[in-house]
């Protein structure tokens, strides 16, 4: 399957309303992060759910965060991280 | 079907002596599903209650010894740790542990770096290798609070991260279910793997605690 992303891109998660099962969190919501691995193609949850077949699969990749993009008031490292799933239709290069 | 369902959309819930009861509160919706699909595929002879009741029986028997064995495994075999690090599924399938429709993602524990792993919207878990999640795995606050302020929380189980390391939090949001493979503790060279599974707690593979030195 095509793929828009690499390891290393700097990517920004949409900030679109969608109700439903979607299974990105609010909190990553137009923040920008990295690339950190491609994961694959797997079925779209937010028609599976609903009994659906969740075609066409969506590429899925992990997105590291510095936990300070998130978090104005982080408490931690500059290092800290945070890193979580997001499908591609919720990327936009940065 | 009727008057079960009907008992069970009220509160005054009677205890009938069915095996599968429900707490003695109103169903949330999608309880009320479940029972309605599962007294109907029973009815039609589709499934039968003592395989419902096997079911059950299975998922609340898994524990945290796969997981502990895997990790043992990983710390006396440095091929075996490559191969759970770069294909985790693949590796825990010399236990016998089939990951679909998920995949597995281990993370490992080193002197520089501490990893956390927590589900904020839901309680996504590696079940098949660590059986049923601590309830506070499942709680609100620990789901907001690990995202935003690891630190704390880490505090708050007793768990001391030097200022210096660097934290990694993982959202299980979606298709990967996570393992953190802990730090081997120290004082333990000449031990079995055997022993060495002995020593690996829950909470050190979902990355809460670290696993202390024997004699510590």
């Amino acid at each position: 399957m095509e793929r828009k992303f690499e390891p290393g891109d700097a990517v920004r998660v949409l900030e679109r309303n969608q109700p439903g099962h979607v299974r990105t969190p609010l909190y990553v919501r137009g923040k920008v992060g990295v690339i950190e691995r491609v994961v694959g193609s797997f079925p779209n949850p937010e028609t599976l759910a609903y009994g659906q077949s969740g075609l066409p699969y969506k590429m899925l990749y992990r997105v590291n965060f510095a936990q300070q993009t998130l978090w104005s008031d982080y408490d931690g490292r500059p290092e800290d991280t945070l890193e979580i799933e997001i499908y591609e239709h919720w990327l936009e290069p940065a | 079907m009727s008057d079960h369902h009907h008992d069970l959309v009220h509160a005054t819930h009677t205890h009938d002596g069915k095996p599968i009861q429900n707490d003695d509160r109103p169903p949330i919706e999608a309880e009320t599903l479940e029972t309605a699909v599962r007294e109907l595929l029973m009815e039609k002879g589709v499934i039968s209650a003592d395989e419902v009741r096997q079911a059950i029986e299975m998922m609340d028997s898994r524990g945290t010894d796969l997981g502990a064995k895997i990790v043992a495994r990983a710390w006396v075999d440095d091929d075996f740790k490559q191969r759970l690090l770069s294909e985790g599924d693949a590796a825990v399938r010399e236990f016998g542990v089939d990951m679909r429709p998920t995949e597995l993602c281990v993370v490992e524990n080193t002197a520089e770096v501490h990893n956390m792993v927590v589900c904020t919207l839901c309680s996504c878990y590696p079940r098949a290798i660590l059986g049923i999640p601590p309830a506070w795995y499942k709680r609100r606050d620990y789901r907001a609070r690990a995202v935003r302020e690891p630190r704390s929380i880490l505090a708050e189980f007793g768990t001391a991260i030097p200022e210096q390391k660097q934290v990694r939090v993982h959202d299980s949001n979606a298709d990967l279910r996570y393992l953190v493979l802990p730090q081997r503790p120290a004082g333990t060279d000449d031990w079995s793997e055997e022993q060495l599974a002995a020593l690996v707690s829950r909470d050190s593979m979902i990355g809460v605690a670290d696993i202390r030195s024997p004699g510590e």
